[in-house]
Order: structure tokens, then sequence, then C-alpha cells
């Protein structure tokens, strides 16, 4: 894997992280403490960036866990990143509620903005584009995770708005960019007209 | 109780079986790949698939489901055809049809099972998944593309060999078998090798050698360590190909340490294939009856007395009771076949047995191990230990140097000091053990070996006797023999006679003339001007001094009697002739003993068996323990306070057989001296 070159050599959790690795394993019975694996993997990667051989070394050795174990779950999930990612990572759903409100012009977009392909980083370590699959906000299609923050109901042209604001640094606000609360109706209801407020 | 309907049979079965168990205990049989008898139950292969009723209208794994009072189980009924159809289908989705280019062809589970219980065709057209190969060191060879995610070796790796390396990496269709680039670093590693139900791992000294129809399988007796696990000699024409364990639930269950397994190159290399006499300083080739005639001649005229004789470590018991007889019909007393020196009380059988039985450890619920490293000195030993330290309730305390061993330990201390003060009942681990129903102790033959032996084996028999190891039945004493020929010689009483030399003596000046029967392990330098005469079967240490050297047999070559570290007498066959004018060991003795005048009294295999019985009736019995009367802790002299080292440097070379094998240098270059290396 080519994220091991140039990976961080060696980790250990900041004071503060420290102090919430030991918060999490708390949570868990005695002798069940590996339970703690994907929370510290989560923090690990919170203040590495991503999520080296080293951090799998370290969160294996906190756990008593054999490397391998860590490695395993490291590799189940997408969320983990094991190569070193950018600074914005952009989740683009194309699964198939998305793919048919146009997730194929939010890739398009993409594409050309960032000049990536799926996988890749820039060399500015700005963006990561990935590829991932239902985002479970299906109801405000087509979704780009960015971060941890959904951005909802795109376009070509708020994809394309989002991303140049992303560049100059700064990170709109969340949710969905149409007009309407969160997943009601655009443009004010369309049913219950008859029902009063309270419901 | 469970109903088989198909057959009408009604199946009894043990509480806590599962539906498989009890439908393989009506005889009847279900494919599988992921359930394996020695490992966790997975359930991930969907193999074995039965229609169950009453029960939901979808077939169920058997392997996973707990029998039942009244459950019906369908075992070929038309769900059950359909359901192992369609799993097959999957399985072969993404394996390749190579079988032609795999070594486990003829020995697949799923190409038997594909036959079996398999469609004629796939429906797949789409194109297969390749997957890289993975390195798991010198000894597995690894074409993952034919993986099926049995996940056997992960849980064989995790629970039997204690050393979670291997694992599965991704998800679904990108799932893989990895170990993180790293060998296997477990003594057990090739047992994986066997447990693969199709051809991903397979076995690297032996890739592309043969087909399974074309080998000669012998049943044979391992001897490289004393456990003496029971191995399937595997040749073609006068070469051994493989070795794989055969099943002996009291000794190996169906596991092999990897020099057991993979030493058996060293069998074509540096081999004693001719005698040798040695003239002006230099040995040269020579006939038998001249090697014979140059024994004579240095005989003519010396005192038969002078004549000491030590036994090997892989010795069998045949030539070890002709070189007995033929060494008192000259009229000395000097034999031993204990190279390392090893204290024991020859004539008391307990003092050098592993009197609990391998089997009996499951039953302890205590364990005491003073200066041994089960891991290097009985691998699959190990393994039944750590079976029983899985199992739970097992306390286990070390004195002696520590080691990683696959289970925990209280490390009470690593000297002599910490030995005296537990004979004498200060100890925190006697409590332990007075404690337990079942405690038992294992001291090992490093241990016994050291200047102050005999007072560590006084020790640790009043430790046994102190703290309840001893009792109507239950032998809690066990000594952890290294070397096979071990309890065999002793059995035989190839030790001192009255006023006889020890090895020690022997090594010392009390013999002018020395008789060693594959005896390379011990130091020969300060020997002087005395006469050697090697019998073996490798061109090592021993051979190397000697003035004469008799070819023999090695361990596969001849049938010999081995007698393991519980004292149970085995019997191995010949797989192949060995090499040139090399004969077997005990017939070799039995032609010079003509020659030297003193003609041992058989002349067949049978005729020097019967006298093995009557020098000790347990070569009476096979395959079976007789118990050893306990014979209480013999006078004690002072224990050193040195450390209790392990006397194993290197568990892949420890004789002269691995020390000759290719397999055998490269793991220990792999494993070890890379590590040194590397710190």
């Amino acid at each position: 894997m080519s994220g091991r070159a140039g990976s961080a050599e060696s980790f250990a959790f900041t004071a503060d992280n420290l102090k919430a690795a030991k918060a999490v394993v708390a949570k868990y019975p005695e002798g069940r403490q590996q339970s703690a694996v994907m929370p510290l993997l989560d923090l690990a990667q919170r203040q590495l960036g991503w999520t080296s051989p080293a951090v799998i070394e370290y969160v294996a050795d906190f756990l008593d866990l054999p490397a391998i174990r860590v490695w395993e779950v490291v590799s189940f999930y997408t969320m983990y990143y094991r190569e070193p990612v950018g600074r914005y990572r952009l989740h683009v759903c194309t699964t198939t509620p998305c793919w048919l409100r146009g997730s194929d012009d939010v890739v398009r977009v993409c594409k050309e903005k960032t000049g990536l392909d799926f996988g890749e980083t820039d060399e500015k370590g700005l963006f990561t584009l990935l590829e991932v699959e239902c985002l479970g906000a299906c109801v405000n299609a087509p979704i780009l995770q960015v971060n941890d923050d959904y951005y909802e109901d795109l376009d070509a042209d708020r994809t394309a708005a989002l991303l140049d604001a992303l560049a100059e640094g700064r990170q709109p606000s969340h949710g969905t960019l149409a007009e309407r609360l969160n997943s009601a109706p655009e443009g004010g209801k369309t049913t219950l007209l008859e029902a009063d407020a309270r419901c | 109780m469970p109903k088989l309907p198909d057959d009408g049979l009604e199946v009894e079965f043990p509480p806590g079986s599962t539906g498989l168990q009890a439908i393989e205990a009506a005889g009847r049989e279900v494919p599988r790949f992921c359930y394996h008898e020695r490992l966790s139950i997975a359930g991930n292969c969907r193999m074995c698939l039965v229609e169950i009723r009453p029960g939901p209208p979808k077939p169920a794994a058997s392997c996973a489901m707990p029998a039942g009072d009244n459950m019906e189980v369908l075992t070929s009924s038309p769900m059950t055809q359909k359901a192992r159809k369609g799993v097959m289908e999957f399985l072969l989705i993404n394996h390749p049809l190579d079988c032609p280019i795999c070594d486990q062809g003829g020995e697949c589970d799923l190409q038997d099972q594909a036959l079996f219980y398999g469609a004629d065709t796939s429906r797949f057209e789409e194109n297969k998944r390749a997957v890289p190969d993975k390195d798991m060191g010198p000894l597995i060879k690894t074409t993952m593309t034919r993986c099926i995610h049995c996940t056997r070796c992960i849980r064989f790796a995790e629970e039997v060999a204690g050393v979670p390396s291997i694992g599965a990496v991704g998800r679904s269709e990108h799932m893989e078998i990895t170990t993180l680039e790293r060998a296997v670093e477990s003594e057990l590693s090739g047992n994986v090798i066997d447990l693969c139900p199709v051809g991903a791992l397979t076995s690297k000294p032996y890739a592309f050698n043969a087909r399974p129809w074309e080998l000669r399988k012998t049943e044979g007796i391992d001897v490289f360590d004393a456990l003496g696990a029971n191995i399937r000699i595997d040749s073609r024409g006068p070469e051994v190909l493989r070795i794989l364990p055969r099943l002996n639930e009291e000794v190996n269950e169906e596991w092999l340490g990897d020099k057991s397994r993979f030493a058996h190159d060293g069998l074509r290399r540096q081999r004693l294939d001719r005698p040798y006499v040695r003239r002006n300083g230099r040995l040269h080739p020579a006939s038998w009856s001249e090697a014979f005639e140059a024994i004579r001649k240095r005989m003519e005229g010396r005192a038969g007395t002078a004549i000491g004789a030590i036994a090997g470590d892989q010795a069998d018991a045949e030539s070890m009771q002709a070189l007995k007889d033929l060494v008192q019909a000259l009229g000395s007393p000097h034999l031993d076949c204990r190279q390392d020196g090893a204290a024991a009380i020859p004539g008391q059988r307990s003092s050098y047995l592993f009197n609990s039985t391998v089997q009996g450890i499951e039953e302890a619920d205590a364990l005491l191990l003073i200066g041994c490293n089960p891991r290097w000195e009985s691998p699959v030993l190990n393994a039944r230990i750590r079976k029983r330290w899985l199992a739970g309730g097992l306390q286990v305390g070390l004195i002696g140097e520590a080691h990683e061993l696959g289970y925990r330990y209280d490390h009470l201390g690593t000297g002599g000091q910490t030995l005296r003060g537990a004979a004498a009942g200060r100890n925190r681990f006697c409590a332990v053990l007075k404690g337990a129903a079942r405690p038992m102790l294992i001291v090992g033959a490093g241990a016994l070996a050291r200047p102050d032996g005999a007072a560590v084996l006084a020790a640790t028999q009043r430790i046994a006797e102190l703290n309840g190891l001893i009792s109507e039945s239950w032998n809690g004493f066990n000594v952890l023999n290294r070397a096979a020929s071990r309890v065999g010689g002793l059995d035989l009483g190839f030790v001192p006679g009255e006023g006889g030399a020890d090895t020690g003596g022997m090594l010392s000046g009390a013999v002018d003339t020395l008789f060693l029967l594959g005896a390379d392990e011990i130091d020969l330098s300060g020997l002087g001007d005395v006469f050697v005469i090697y019998q073996g079967h490798h061109g090592d240490a021993g051979a190397a001094r000697a003035d004469v050297i008799l070819p023999g047999a090695a361990y596969t070559e001849k049938p010999g009697t081995w007698v393991n570290l519980e004292g149970r007498v085995q019997r191995s066959e010949r797989a192949t002739f060995p090499p040139g004018d090399a004969r077997e060991d005990w017939a070799v003795l039995r032609a010079l003993s003509d020659v030297l005048g003193r003609p041992l009294a058989y002349d067949s295999l049978p005729a020097l068996r019967a006298r093995m019985g009557r020098t000790n009736p347990v070569f009476d019995t096979r395959d079976e323990i007789v118990a050893a009367a306990w014979g209480g802790a013999a006078p004690a002299g002072r224990i050193d306070d040195a450390t209790f080292a392990s006397p194993v440097a290197n568990y892949y070379m420890t004789d002269p057989i691995s020390r000759a094998s290719e397999t055998m240098a490269v793991c220990t270059e792999t494993f070890l001296a890379a590590e040194a290396r590397n710190g």
C-alpha cells in the first residue's frame, strides 16, 4: 500500500486524546477493552489525519490486541483512511437514489474542479475525492459529504460553488443547499394542508 | 434425540452436540469447509446446510446449530441438495479452474465435494477475481486466488498455535487472508497446510513434487522430539517427499511441529552411504569387511572392559538393545544413552517419564514448569497445554528463563534458589499446587542435565510429594525429555553398569574405544587418541571424529521401536531403504558381533524384539501406557543458583538430520537470524 511510504514512523496520543481514549476504554467492562478499538482508531485518525501503520500498532498495543486484528477492522471500514488524505475529503454518494437525482453531475464537477479521480489526493493536500455507497440521506439526494458534514440537494452549479468556497478556505454552512428546511418539501407543504400547525 | 428420516435413524448424541456432530454420529457424511473438530465454529462456508423440521422453511448450517430432541434432519432432501449445489456454485465463482497445476489436486476437499455435491456447470460468466499472493514464510506457499475464506488458518493460528498473525482484511469481495507481510512465527505453522481445504496454502518445500496417488504411505513415528508424534511418511522410490501427521488423540491429536514435518529433506544430504576407515589421519571409503576388520584389529588383545558406548538422541530401541548386548558381551559396563548427562534414576521409571500423560494435561488444573521451554522442546505438547489453558481454570507457574509460550504464567523466578525455596514449601505457587485437584509439574531435560541435575531431580520430586501431586489415581510428576531415544534407552537399561562410566566419564578418558550410535551432540574434542567407532546416518560431529564409520539407517529407513516421553512404546515402519551400502542398525551390530567373536543371540527382528521384552516387559506392550509406580525422592545434593536456561538454542536445528536440512536452514535464517540481527 503506497500510504505506508511517508507515514509517520511513530504515533502516540496527545495528552488530551490520551485522556479521551482512557475515558472510552473505561466504558467497557474489565477484559472487554478491545471493544474500544473503533473509537480509538477514530481519535487517532483525527489526530494524525489518517490511519497509518504506526496508528494501528499503537492502538493494538493500547488495547493489548494483535496488530492483525486492528488491521482487519481498519480495512473493513471505508472511513478509516489507509493513505494520507487532503484537508477536505469529498465523499460523493453514487448509489441509486443519488444517481437518479444527478450524482453524475456532482462527480463530473468534482473531477473537473479538482482534477482528481476517485481515490486520489491533490498535490497541495487540499482535496481527496472518494466514491462512497449510500450515505443514508436519500431524501435530499444527491449528497456530497465533506469531512464530517453533509451538503445536500446538489447540482452542478451548487457543487462548483461549494468547491470554490472550500478552495478559498471558506466552509459554507452544511445541510441542504436548496430552498427548503431540512428535508421538508421545496416551496412549502404539499400535503396535510388542512392540518393545524400542531402536527 | 435428532432423527434422520432419510434413513429412519434415531441418533444418540452427547449433550451440547451440534447438528453436524449428531449427523456424523449416525454415520452420515456432511460436506463442510470451515468446520473443524479442533477449532472454534465459524459457520461461514455454508456447505453443511441441511433441512430441519420443525423449523423455518430454509436450510440451516448444521455445524452451528445445536442438536435438539425430536429434531428431524434431512441430509439428502431436495432442499438440502439444492442448498449444497447453490453454495458450491457460489464458492466456485471466484475459485480458479487450475486444478491441473495445483498441488492440492487429488487431495482437495473442494475438488471432492464439488464432484459429489456440486452442479455440473457454472452460470457465472463474469470475470473471476484475482488476489495477490501473500508471504507466509519459507514453509507455506500461498496462492490466494484459490482461497474460499473458510478462516481455518486464522482460527488455527489464534487458537491452537497462539500466534494471532493471520487475519482477514477487507470486506465482501475484497476480503483477503493475510499476515501483515510477515512469516507465521509459530513452530506449528505447517499445520495450516493440512487444514486448508483448498490449494491456497500448500507446502513450499513440497511444491510441484508429486501427486498424492504416486506416493507410498508408511506409518511412522517422529524422532525430532520425545513426544513421538505419529506420522505418515510419503515416499516415492528412494526419496521421502513429505511427512504428515497421523491422528492419535492420545499423543499429537492431528498436529505436527514444523521441524518434524519439514526437516526430512536433510535425509538426502550429508549421508553416510558406505563404511569409512581412517588411515594416516584421513577417512577412506572402505567395504563392510574392511571396516569390521579394522574394529576387530583394534579390539584384538585389548580388554573388552575398555570399550564404551553412547547412544544418540534418535536411536531406535532395537539398535540400543543390540549395542548393549554386544558391549556387555565384551565385558564392559560403560554404557550411556544420555548424551546430555541428564539425571534420571534408571529402574525407577517414574523418575524419567511424563507420568501424567499428554492427554492427562487436559485434566490438570495447576501446572509448574521448571527449566523448560515446551514451545521449543515439544511444540505439539505445548499446544496441548495451551488448549487446556484456553479451556480455563489452569494456573501456570514457571521457574527458569521466561519464554513466550502461548499462555499466561506466573514467573516465579529464574534460578536455583527459587527451586530450593519451592522444594522447602516457601513459594507462592506451592499453595496453588496444594489447592488443585490435579496438579502437575514439568521439569525440562535441560534442568536435569546441569551438573547439579540429581539435586534438581530430587527437589522436583520433593515438590511433587509435598504438594499432593502424587496420589492413587494421579501422578503429576513429569519430565519433558527432548531425545526420542531417551525413555527407550533408560527402559532398556542402556546406562552405566556397576563401575561403569557415564557419558562425561567416557569422554574424559574412562575408555580407550568409544562406540557412538548416532551420538553427535557431545563434545568430542577432549578424546585424545581414543578409537572412535561411529555408527549413524549423517556426516556430522561424530563422523568427523570417527576412526571407523559404519553407515546406518535414519528413522524413516528402518522398522524401529521408540518409546515416547510418556513411556508409550510405538513402532515405526520402513518407508525407504537406506542409501548405498548403509544398513539397518541392529543388523550392522549383529554382523559386527560375529566378527568380534561374540555373536548376538538373535538373527531376526522378531527375535530381537522378544529379547527387548525380556529386558523390560514394557516392550511387549504397544501404543499404550503402563503406569509407573512412584519411587520417591532420591538423596539430594545442593542446587546451584544458576539460571535454568533452555537447552534448545535453535528449534529448527537440533540433530544431524535437521542440521543437514536446507528447509531448516532457511527457517533458522528467517525466524532466528533475522530477529537476532534486528535486535
